[in-house]
């Protein structure tokens, strides 16, 4: 950690996000009466701490339920952090008050489900235009060909504009709700597996078009996906999550040769490999066990269950995320007991 | 633009399979148009006190009258023509009936929505009152308010209001609640849109299905609530008889035998009623995706 940190575009400072349920009226008055209540809260995302470099993409990595898309929303404004604070140059992403409202448009966002993302009562170029016809971008005489350049630009035809969600295909809605995103001239994309479900052709597509627009619009983007393949493919750097926490972060290539948290090394080894010229079936390694409930999160490190080299220390001691052998790639890892970063 | 068939086109043809809602829908529309023309087809303007012969009070169907036409349903204690009083009743009712209708769908789908919405106090306020409201018979809330407020067109569409929002508020409430997590509101969210914007462009016209339903039974509803009123001698002054009205005039008269006073007016009532009543639940068995075969 020296002074060869580059400045930071957005900053994530020991985000939280707890949801809480509200209790409804008997539980609340069986509270007053005095009978223990049980809040069921769950800790979705646990103090993270990352920053995104102006033009880079990282990737966000891990299983279903581990926070990733809820850090993903919070990052974009949608829930309000339970504490700490996301902010891009210098400028935080939320407001503060009883009910926060998010304060920029430079931090946009790209949703998992086309079916579920875009308003099915709204036509395409309404849904294009209303964000920037709402925040000045574009006059409301010059929306039409400002959808049309948007259009354009994700490869769809400019007659689009007239139509509804349901006339389109998953790959080609994909294509709208990225228009949406774009239209608002953001500085920062969160795309939350943009690609998870769609078809295996389409989704090459459309890691393409990511490609092309990042590199024609200098884009900065957070790349949420629990697909390693489609990771390493576009991403400069990768942050691995487990249950809430970042376990492991640095760059791709370096992560991919040289993993050094149980977890990510773990994670690493599940993906089938189909190995050409030879007679042997390789078998992949799954994870023991299941993710633990966010419920309740264990003790100390939150793997530890699952964890070969678990030992007495990770029960009780929760391991800082911390430089590792090369600090200067800025590869770190939250573990007491790394690995030695072999392939 | 591939698909010729326009939504409404498509929800028509699966419609038109239900005979009983297709001749209950016309109906409604024949007595809604005669309703709207009663000034053009009625044989009389049965406000017009000049034109009431009380010679000719209590007559029964088919009594040739003075003025030299046919009473054909008879005649009611003010010599009133009772085809022409049930027609310009009927438009009385349809009308209060509708605009009632629409003031509670404005206001209790803009509560329901923005409780869903904001959530929170704000959502448990707005709810359990509507639910404290819920709990009164409809019928006892319009007699209080309208007994306040006084007679007149507007203190009763507004006593009919206040007796029907609540159902309303609720549905939107439920509806909107499961549209607020949907992705495409977290999308308005994160552009950032207003929350204005959001419930009224993205949340309310997801949720209108469930609302026409409510919508058409609540006219149905408050088209008997008025006659309810009316015969109680709580709804429309005795000039502008109300369908309610003309029955509660001619009840004093059903043990003597002049039944039709009553009668044809009750009969008119029960079968916009019923129509109303049986077009609103194709309609519901249609957007109901539960209930679709």
């Amino acid at each position: 950690m020296t002074t060869a940190q580059p400045a930071m575009l957005v900053e994530v400072e020991a985000v939280s996000k707890r949801f809480t349920p509200q209790l409804s009226l008997g539980d609340r008055l069986a509270a007053l009466l005095g009978s223990p209540v049980e809040t069921r809260t769950v800790h979705a995302v646990d103090r993270v701490s990352f920053g995104l470099e102006q033009g880079e993409v990282l990737g966000l990595v891990g299983e279903s339920g581990c926070g990733k898309s809820t850090l993903g929303r919070v990052i974009a404004g949608i829930h309000p952090p339970s504490e700490g604070r996301a902010s891009i140059a210098g400028e935080t992403v939320m407001g503060d008050g009883r009910t926060p409202l998010k304060r920029t448009t430079r931090i946009q966002m790209v949703f998992q489900d086309p079916f579920a993302s875009l308003d099915p009562r709204v036509r395409i170029g309404e849904t294009i235009s209303e964000g920037p016809l709402a925040h000045g971008l574009v006059s409301r005489t010059d929306a039409p060909a400002y959808v049309a350049r948007w259009l354009t630009a994700v490869g769809l035809p400019v007659e689009a504009a007239e139509r509804f969600p349901h006339q389109f295909s998953g790959g080609q809605r994909q294509r709208v709700a990225i228009a949406r995103a774009l239209a608002m001239q953001p500085d920062v994309l969160v795309c939350d597996e943009p690609v998870a479900s769609l078809d295996v052709s389409i989704q090459a597509q459309i890691i393409n078009l990511f490609l092309k627009l990042r590199r024609e619009l200098g884009l900065t983007m957070l790349f949420i996906s629990h697909d390693l393949g489609v990771v390493r493919h576009l991403c400069d750097r990768v942050a691995i999550m487990y249950l809430g926490r970042i376990v492991e972060i640095g760059p791709a290539a370096e992560i991919f040769a040289a993993p050094r948290h149980p977890y990510t090394r773990a994670l690493l080894d599940s993906v089938p490999k189909l190995v050409t010229g030879s007679d042997e079936l390789v078998t992949f390694k799954p994870i023991q066990g299941e993710l633990p409930s966010p419920l309740s999160p264990p003790p100390g490190c939150h793997f530890h269950q699952r964890c070969p080299r678990a030992e007495a220390r990770c029960r009780s001691d929760a391991p800082q995320l911390a430089g590792g052998t090369d600090e200067g790639t800025g590869h770190r890892v939250s573990c007491h007991f790394p690995l030695a970063g072999e392939a | 633009m591939t698909e010729a068939s326009t939504p409404l086109a498509r929800f028509w043809d699966e419609f038109r399979h239900n005979t009983v809602a297709v001749i209950a829908l016309g109906v409604v529309i024949a007595i809604s148009i005669m309703a709207i023309a009663a000034p053009l087809i009625s044989p009389q303007n049965p406000y017009d006190l000049a034109n009431l012969v009380l010679m000719d009070a209590r007559r029964p169907p088919g009594f040739v009258g003075s003025k030299g036409f046919t009473h054909w349903l008879g005649t009611d204690a003010q010599g009133r023509d009772l085809l022409s009083a049930i027609l310009y009743g009927l438009r009385i009712s349809i009308q209060i009936g509708l605009i009632a209708g629409a003031i509670a769908f404005a206001l209790g789908a803009t509560l329901g929505a923005f409780a869903a919405f904001f959530g929170g106090r704000i959502e448990a306020l707005i709810m359990r009152v509507i639910d404290l409201q819920l709990s009164f018979p409809a019928i006892l809330l319009a007699l209080v308010l309208a007994a306040l407020l006084g007679q007149g067109k507007w203190p009763l569409i507004a006593a009919l209001v206040t007796a029907q929002y609540a159902y309303f508020a609720r549905t939107a409430h439920g509806a909107a609640s499961a549209e607020r997590s949907k992705d495409y509101v977290d999308a308005a969210l994160s552009t950032p849109l207003a929350a204005r914007r959001v419930v009224f462009r993205h949340i309310l016209p997801n949720c209108l299905p469930p609302l026409i339903v409510v919508a058409t039974v609540q006219v149905a509803n408050s088209i008997a609530l008025e006659a309810t009123l009316s015969f109680l001698g709580l709804g429309l002054p005795v000039t502008e008889p109300s369908l309610g009205m003309l029955i509660a005039n001619g009840f004093q008269y059903m043990l003597s035998g002049r039944y039709w006073i009553s009668i044809y007016p009750g009969v008119a009532l029960i079968v916009l009623i019923v129509a109303i009543n049986l077009v609103g639940d194709q309609v519901r068995d249609q957007l109901n995706p539960r209930l679709r075969r």
